[in-house]
């Protein structure tokens, strides 16, 4: 079995007085798209932005394929192709979408063919082009900080919940957007609340509780096993529709 | 204001309305035009001094109450350069006087700007992220720099002559215009336009203008934003000292607490403007120069408190300040 692209061993993680990851292990594995699934205040963003180096782990091991990156600062780790989308989006609304997106390609030059790409996935990027990226609505905003994340070729994405807030019908194109990520070779983690996006793209899932993973297995799994989901999550999936 | 696709003209256009309003109050059009190019040459050496630390409050979320320092150090520096050449400042050649003038500001450049990196280096680095010990060890600093600039300097105010060239007035029509204000007023455009291309046509500013934002995005993006606040700070920390330059040959005299003093108008104006913002910076600036001379022509009893009003009424029309920057 092929080495994971990010492996957690036993990381804590404190903020302020309050002990939020108490010790978590679990894989992401190579080239799918792993489900970081949770009741609210679990941890799960205190994982993703441990892992991102925004907060510092306490204690633990954090290694990305292979290396050591517990202390890796932050633009280090996106310099070795990890890009985070965080829950509140992060996009720079006094910029336009044009500039957010030149600002997340490296080289400050957009390449034209996997512009074309991001185009195809979000429609209202090509739109509002020039547009200033506070003015777009919540979708769109959502599809611009995703945007920007793939702008360039990634090795792991890390995305807080693409879903929040958004309309059913943002919902089902993003799913579409995330199936045609998938078909890359960037490795997706992805924290999430709405389990009928989590069933319709998680390869494997981890599931946190209190700071520590509580689950880990196959996404198809844990959607077909209602009473774990209702152990694990406090409701089945299917209450979810 | 920032540098993007859609500018807001509303704050703009208010200070075409100020300088209309004005006009039937101060009566005379002469004494008007007079008027607004004092306002408008002291807006413009506010905005030189306030703009970096505008910027470095909106990157670094950082209350630097030792800017005041960066100030008085520049305009000793510069008096040191243009006491040693008083025989070129005082020839009536515009290439005499510049070739005294051009050393002074960059050692006031310089200088200001090596002690604003040692401030970010040893005082300010340590408290990031507390902005209570921002203002004790920043205020700190600032009355240190005074004392020191006692023991380098001397406690006498040193008076400091306008070049020959720049001294006395042009006049156009009936009104007298001080050619010290109109090089003020020159320079701050100058150093205005400057700081525009940058932010709006560089990496480099798209860069200043994305961290003042969001500086943890940046840094997801692989950019090392401390060495961006460095950089910003030290050269708003020179730009302090260029404006500490222009406004004491503007007083003629320098002294250790002109920094200080020039504090809380600073403070009034990046408030006004939108912290972070440097159209804001420039459009508060402006205001703040044009009714402090409006005012003290028309009423000066009223005088000493016409910036607070100014910001009073600015901030209950818009809270965040007239062009507010967006933090997430």
């Amino acid at each position: 079995m092929a080495e994971a692209l990010l492996a957690l061993a036993g990381v804590n993680t404190h903020i302020g007085q309050y002990h939020i990851l108490q010790g978590v292990d679990f894989e992401v594995p190579r080239c799918g798209l792993t489900m970081l699934l949770g009741r609210n205040g679990a941890g799960k963003t205190t994982c993703l932005r441990t892992v991102m180096g925004l907060w510092r782990a306490s204690a633990g091991a954090i290694r990305f394929d292979g290396r050591d990156v517990t202390r890796t600062p932050t633009p280090d780790l996106a310099r070795q192709g990890i890009a985070y989308v965080p829950e509140n989006m992060g996009i720079f609304a006094g910029l336009t979408v044009r500039e957010n997106l030149v600002l997340a390609a490296r080289a400050g030059i957009l390449d034209d063919k996997r512009l074309e790409w991001i185009f195809g996935l979000f429609p209202a990027m090509k739109q509002f082009w020039h547009g200033l990226a506070g003015t777009l609505s919540g979708g769109q905003k959502q599809m611009l900080a995703i945007a920007r994340a793939i702008v360039e070729p990634r090795r792991l994405l890390l995305v807080d919940e693409p879903t929040k807030g958004l309309a059913p019908a943002i919902i089902a194109n993003m799913i579409e957007a995330f199936r045609e990520l998938k078909r890359t070779d960037t490795t997706i983690l992805v924290v999430e609340q709405n389990f009928h996006f989590a069933r319709a793209l998680g390869d494997t899932v981890a599931v946190m509780d209190s700071g520590r993973i509580v689950h880990t297995g196959a996404m198809a799994a844990l959607a077909a096993d209602q009473a774990l989901q209702t152990r694990l999550l406090g409701l089945s999936l299917e209450a979810h529709q | 204001m920032s540098p993007g696709r859609r500018i807001d003209w509303i704050p703009l256009a208010l200070v075409g309305a100020l300088m209309l309003a004005a006009l039937p109050l101060v009566g005379s059009a002469p004494t008007w035009v007079t008027l607004t190019v004092a306002g408008l040459a002291m807006g413009m050496m506010i905005f030189i001094m306030a703009s970096g630390l505008t910027l470095v409050f909106g990157l670094m979320d950082v209350m630097n109450f030792a800017h005041g320092a960066f100030i008085s150090v520049g305009a000793y520096a510069a008096a040191s350069v243009l006491v040693a050449m008083r025989g070129a400042m005082q020839e009536a050649s515009v290439t005499a006087n510049l070739s005294a003038m051009l050393p002074a500001v960059l050692a006031a450049i310089a200088l200001a700007g090596a002690l604003g990196l040692f401030f970010e280096r040893v005082v300010i680095r340590p408290v990031y992220g507390d902005h209570l010990k921002q203002i004790l060890v920043t205020m700190g600093g600032l009355i240190v720099c005074e004392q020191l600039i006692h023991v380098v300097w001397g406690p006498d105010i040193i008076p400091l002559p306008r070049p020959a060239t720049f001294t006395g007035s042009v006049t156009f029509g009936d009104a007298a215009i001080e050619r010290y204000r109109l090089l003020a007023v020159l320079v701050g455009l100058a150093v205005f336009a400057g700081m525009w291309l940058l932010l709006a046509r560089t990496r480099l500013g798209l860069l200043i203008r994305a961290g003042v934002e969001n500086a943890e995005m940046v840094e997801s993006l692989g950019y090392r934003i401390r060495r961006l606040f460095v950089g910003v700070f030290v050269a708003g920390s020179a730009l302090a000292g260029l404006g500490g330059v222009m406004w004491a040959m503007y007083q003629e005299s320098v002294y250790a607490q002109m920094g200080m003093q020039m504090m809380v108008v600073i403070f009034i104006v990046i408030i006004i403007g939108g912290l972070g913002s440097v159209g804001g910076c420039f459009v508060g600036a402006l205001l703040v120069g044009l009714l402090a001379n409006y005012i003290g022509y028309v009423a000066p009893k009223l005088a000493l408190g016409s910036n607070i009003l100014l910001m009073v009424l600015v901030l209950l029309w818009r809270p965040n300040g007239l062009y507010p920057v967006g933090k997430s």
